[in-house]
């Protein structure tokens, strides 16, 4: 069969499917725009690029490999009904879509109130899953590993507060209870804890880093 | 250094503010360039969170799942000639605008005004539209004229989108119509655009009710006498 997919570093993530070639020079903001206009083989490109960062989220949220599927469905046909709504000036395509995954698993979780009867963890992202993958694209490898490297950097109240915050489903104010500080601090941990990983990340691109871009 | 309102910057971009705060901040990005440029960065950097969960890849038949239920979506695409016939009971509908009063032309008129309010209020309008569309709870409702869709949140809140809709012409505006039977309530002006546009209702919609549209002179029209030219199945 073909060479083995560790070495490929081309998208889409799952090798699986053939590539859309169609479509493979287009931008995701430009995706969007055809999702838009009701093109089926555009939401299927940008599931190929973004569908297995969602999923991974989701499964992080959830911690259910079914209901991370649920949450990554509702959330690329939000895509679908609402593309027309993307305003790319305010955030890029993959972001956005992340977003609307990210809030559909918040929803799952807090309805399954899966976190509540959980001990609170100290794990790093990532460690829910024991071995590496294998069938990923090289450069999702990469990042995940410098994003990881990145969030060890952080003073360990930063770190919490943004794990829980967004791997966790919780509010502000559930986080402020839980953590049993007072809600100012909770906000200036987030605040402050987005903002030294955004400066470490540039550090870190600085160095050296490679994801292929698909604008032209 | 950051405190207030800006602060929830954070809070927004990792998605843990409740619903009141996330309105209060919205409303306030609108205002807020500083807070416009944070929030770009901001989410480059909770992508990266995301990155840095990633594992495992989902099923191999999610992606086509995901394409079914987007194919089962699909507008539903209806010349308005073929269904001249079963648009009648509508247009008889239309007939009887001339009975209704406007309960929901405040908004969109305040907005014709030109008052120092319009950015937010066109915002608002905009932001829960958005949510509408965004909403996995929505259901689509087909039209029975015109191409596009009808989407319905839980709520009653509606959005139309439409496919292929020109600008109304000059002098002229679209005028959004819900129908309760033989009565028709106006829930909102738009000057409709080229290509997809989409458009929220500013009143509820209840089980049975029509969503229609005209074309009336600029200003809009508390009754009207036009005949619809889009018209949606029962919700």
């Amino acid at each position: 069969m073909e060479a083995p997919p560790a070495t490929v570093l081309a998208f889409p993530a799952q090798p699986s499917w053939p590539m859309r070639k169609q479509h493979a020079h287009l931008s995701d903001e430009a995706l969007v725009a055809q999702v838009a206009r009701g093109e089926e083989d555009a939401l299927a490109e940008l599931y190929d690029r973004v569908g297995r960062i969602a999923y991974g989220l989701a499964v992080r949220v959830l911690r259910d490999d079914r209901l991370a599927e649920d949450a990554v469905q509702e959330g690329f046909l939000a895509v679908w009904r609402s593309a027309a709504s993307f305003r790319a000036e305010r955030a890029k395509a993959s972001t956005w879509i992340l977003t609307l995954v990210h809030r559909r698993a918040v929803d799952l979780v807090r309805r399954e109130e899966r976190r509540r009867t959980e001990p609170l963890g100290d794990e790093l992202p990532g460690s829910a899953h024991e071995s590496e993958p294998t069938d990923e694209a090289a450069w999702l490898r990469f990042e995940r590993e410098r994003v990881q490297t990145a969030l060890k950097l952080l003073p360990d109240v930063q770190r919490e507060a943004l794990e829980l915050a967004y791997y966790g489903g919780f509010s502000q104010s559930e986080l402020a209870q839980r953590l049993g500080v007072p809600l100012g601090t909770i906000k200036s941990r987030m605040f402050s804890g987005l903002a030294r990983l955004r400066e470490l990340l540039d550090e870190s691109t600085q160095e050296g880093s490679w994801k292929p871009e698909f604008t032209s | 250094m950051e405190t207030g309102i800006h602060e929830l910057t954070a809070g927004y971009a990792l998605d843990v503010l409740d619903a009141d705060e996330r309105w209060a901040y919205e409303t306030h990005l609108a205002e807020c360039e500083r807070c416009r440029e944070e929030l770009t960065s901001f989410w480059v950097t909770t992508e990266a969170l995301a990155v840095a969960a990633s594992g495992p890849a989902p099923s191999l038949d999610l992606r086509d799942r995901i394409l079914t239920a987007a194919r089962a979506e699909r507008p539903v695409v209806v010349p308005l000639e073929s269904r001249r016939g079963r648009f009648v009971p509508v247009l008889g509908a239309a007939a009887a605008i001339a009975a209704v009063v406007a309960l929901a032309v405040g908004l969109w008129a305040t907005q014709l005004s030109g008052d120092l309010d319009d950015a937010r209020l066109a915002l608002e309008r905009e932001r829960q539209a958005a949510a509408v569309l965004a909403d996995p709870g929505a259901r689509t409702v087909a039209l029975e004229a015109g191409d596009g869709r009808l989407v319905v949140d839980d709520g009653g809140r509606a959005v139309l989108v439409l496919d292929g809709l020109e600008p109304a012409p000059t002098g002229k505006t679209y005028e959004l119509w819900i129908f309760e039977g033989e009565n028709a309530s106006p829930a909102g002006l738009f000057p409709g655009q080229a290509g997809r546009d989409w458009v929220g209702l500013d009143a509820t919609v209840d089980t049975g009710d029509v969503v229609a549209v005209t074309i009336e002179e600029a200003g809009g029209v508390e009754v009207s006498a036009n005949d619809p030219i889009i018209a949606s199945a029962p919700v």
